[in-house]
């Protein structure tokens, strides 16, 4: 945030390059002194915890690409290799593996946290814009990710994702052709979708700067959503405060993300996947990785192929829209009585048309999929809107500073008053 | 509060009612029995005399039919395996005769195998080996107790992640190879087909592959099928994840690790945190 540097450059090299390039300032007011609520939760650790998984998933990921190899009749073959035979090429290949199942755990959970506490109401909107090009991003890495060991499922969902472009009317065909580099999902697919795997994370990395930018600027939200009124009463700084706690939530982000590594690494994969990809071959279900079955849970329940695409797209673009489709002023879900149901409501549907993503589209599951993606878009685009209108909110906090205190009683205020000293 | 009590109380309620509902109607006599494996477990390891007389059905019986590309001669005495020492690894490589060449003469030419071979496929190609086998490809064994699993479903799936159940592929192959019975009446089965109870669809191309008595044993296990069934499944689940062993150690040093830095983490945090009211 503008303003709050304190960063003195100490000695005379120091002094030096900071009138040229002021970057150290730069990173001492962005992690140091950043003023950040002092009300925040363990919820709001997860943007630490999501940084420090881009950074996994890049390392591992480029170690890992220095061993595969990009070739439909050997990938499957070069990735047990490093399974095998590249030292500790097991590890590797199953922490970026798990690696993206955590990312998405770390996503969601960091997404669900802004919804609650209302994180994409003016001025957060860009910010939360931002937000959705890096989760769309994130999807398509992981979907080009996942075609890589050249299994079964790595080719057969490359082949049910890529023809979804073919119900664009008039020029679908050619479009997919033009994404397969062929007439059938094959080793021009592989290569290019190899190279946007390793191209994409950086994108991602540099719309995380944008994103953290322009969360730097406006100021964090926070679980009472009020804007920070005093610096001095409502905030500590970032360093030591944030910091210390952010670590220990990514450690213990670890310790979980370990579990799955070393005891449970298949848990989350698809026994298929250690088939050799065939494609005279087709599995009895193709089923997506589980992050993206919610969609593909909407893409099914509709009866026609373009309405079908059209309805996954949408169920993404709708979130875009959300800082203008939530028309109340209160923030948190906190002093939202009715929300708060409706937001546990929402999570719950989200949950469930994750299940049906998972089951075969057939019976009672595609009438549970078609009522859940109704009532998808029913909360965007109805419920949410006239909740504004009708929603009486409960009485907001006069400060974050007093929110604390109602919470903890008047013994503690003593401390709340110059927290900033203590940096 | 009290409302999103009673929203996870009534979500809690309806998984819980309805659990028992979807097993039984289920009808699960189908599902392979969950076997106990010595690598099971967050401190399981392969058991090397398992592994040992695994790798005897394995070649004498199995490796008639199914090749196993990734595995290699060296692999045999590689820590985390069979245990075999580097000579007898040798020795056993030395058995086998392998294509090699071109020499000088621009000729191939057979010599004995070496530890650095792979394991030498039963059939040229694949279309060889669907010839040989009444059309039905078997399937290459390197990964294979990893490509199969038997499905719980909701909210068994759930368990397993609790559990650390990872053991799917070789309790179906387990139940695969002791599933061959009579099949049912009225059950037609295919020509060609063998009736299996474990099999999807319960019409499977191998014929019933091994029986008991069939492979001697000389470490005093009896030489049953069941014995046979579980310990070349356990071979294959060694096959397919030979660092299996080495994973679930260094796992365990890393979980301590990571348990005693949260902890102190924690209460640097607390410290950190002592005199600000949040």
């Amino acid at each position: 945030m503008e303003g709050h540097s304190t960063y003195q450059p100490q000695g005379k090299i120091a002094r030096w390059f900071e009138s040229r390039l002021p970057i150290v300032g730069l990173l001492h007011s962005s992690a140091v002194s950043y003023p950040t609520p002092k009300n925040l939760n363990y919820w709001y650790t997860f943007g630490a915890i999501l940084t420090m998984m881009l950074g996994v998933q890049i390392l591992s990921g480029v170690v890992l690409a220095m061993h595969y190899t990009a070739f439909a009749p050997i990938s499957f073959a070069r990735v047990e290799h490093i399974m095998r035979d590249v030292s500790f090429g097991w590890l590797l290949r199953y922490i970026h593996a798990n690696g993206a199942s955590m990312f998405f755990i770390a996503v969601y959970i960091h997404i669900f946290r802004g919804l609650y506490y209302g994180s994409y109401k003016a001025p957060r909107e860009v910010l939360w814009i931002l937000g959705v090009i890096i989760y769309l991003l994130m999807m398509a890495t992981a979907f080009m990710g996942y075609v890589l060991p050249w299994g079964q499922m790595s080719y057969w969902g490359a082949t049910v994702i890529t023809n979804l472009f073919s119900a664009i009317p008039v020029v679908g065909t050619v479009i997919v052709e033009w994404l397969w580099g062929g007439y059938s999902v094959g080793d021009p697919t592989l290569n290019r979708f190899f190279a946007l795997h390793y191209l994409l994370p950086f994108m991602i990395a540099g719309v995380v700067i944008l994103h953290i930018w322009a969360l730097h600027h406006v100021g964090q939200n926070n679980p009472d959503g009020v804007e920070v009124k005093s610096v001095a009463k409502d905030t500590v700084p970032f360093t030591p405060y944030a910091t210390v706690k952010d670590i220990f939530g990514m450690v213990v982000f670890l310790l979980f993300f370990s579990y799955f590594i070393f005891y449970i690494p298949n848990y989350m994969g698809h026994p298929d996947n250690y088939i050799p990809a065939n494609p005279l071959s087709t599995p009895a279900h193709i089923v997506p990785e589980w992050y993206f079955l919610p969609f593909y849970a909407i893409l099914r329940s509709i009866p026609d192929k373009l309405g079908g695409v059209l309805a996954m797209f949408s169920a993404i673009a709708v979130l875009a829209f959300l800082p203008w489709l939530d028309t109340s002023k209160v923030r948190s879900a906190r002093y939202r009585p009715l929300y708060r149901q409706f937001f546990w409501i929402f999570a719950v549907v989200a949950v469930g048309l994750g299940y049906l993503g998972s089951q075969p589209a057939e019976g009672g599951f595609v009438i549970a999929s078609r009522i859940l993606t109704a009532y998808y878009f029913i909360h965007f685009l109805i419920i949410l809107p006239l909740l504004g209108l009708f929603e009486r909110p409960k009485p907001l906090p006069a400060s974050i500073a007093d929110a604390v205190l109602a919470r903890h009683g008047a013994t503690v205020v003593a401390g709340a008053a110059a927290p900033q000293t203590k940096g | 509060m009290i409302k999103r009590s009673i929203l996870f109380g009534a979500v809690a309620a309806a998984l819980l009612l309805g659990a028992p509902a979807r097993a039984a109607e289920g009808g699960h006599d189908d599902l392979p029995h969950r076997e106990s494996w010595s690598f099971a477990g967050p401190f399981g390891s392969f058991d090397q005399g398992q592994l040992q007389r695994g790798f005897k059905v394995f070649r004498e019986v199995c490796a008639s039919c199914h090749s196993a590309n990734f595995f290699y001669f060296r692999n045999l005495s590689q820590p985390g395996g069979p245990g075999f020492s580097e000579a007898q690894a040798k020795a056993v490589a030395s058995e086998y005769q392998i294509t090699d060449g071109p020499n000088d003469q621009g000729e191939m030419f057979q010599r004995p195998g070496r530890l650095s071979d792979q394991w030498p496929a039963p059939f040229p190609n694949d279309q060889a080996a669907r010839v040989a086998n009444g059309g039905a490809l078997p399937p290459d064994f390197s990964v294979l107790a990893k490509a199969r699993a038997s499905h719980v479903g909701f909210p068994g799936f759930i368990l397993d992640a609790f559990t650390q159940y990872q053991e799917g592929g070789v309790d179906y192959i387990h139940a695969l190879l002791t599933g061959y019975v009579d099949p049912p009446e009225g059950t037609k089965v295919q020509p060609g087909l063998h009736y299996n109870k474990y099999f999807p669809g319960h019409q499977i191309a191998m014929p019933k592959p091994i029986s008991d008595g069939q492979v001697e044993y000389t470490d005093g296990t009896p030489a049953t099928l069941d014995n046979y069934s579980r310990d070349v499944s356990a071979f294959m689940m060694w096959m397919a994840e030979p660092h299996l062993d080495a994973r679930k150690r260094i796992g365990f040093q890393v979980m301590i690790f990571l348990f005693v830095f949260a902890g102190l983490l924690y209460f640097t945090k607390k410290k950190v945190w002592k005199d600000v009211a949040h």
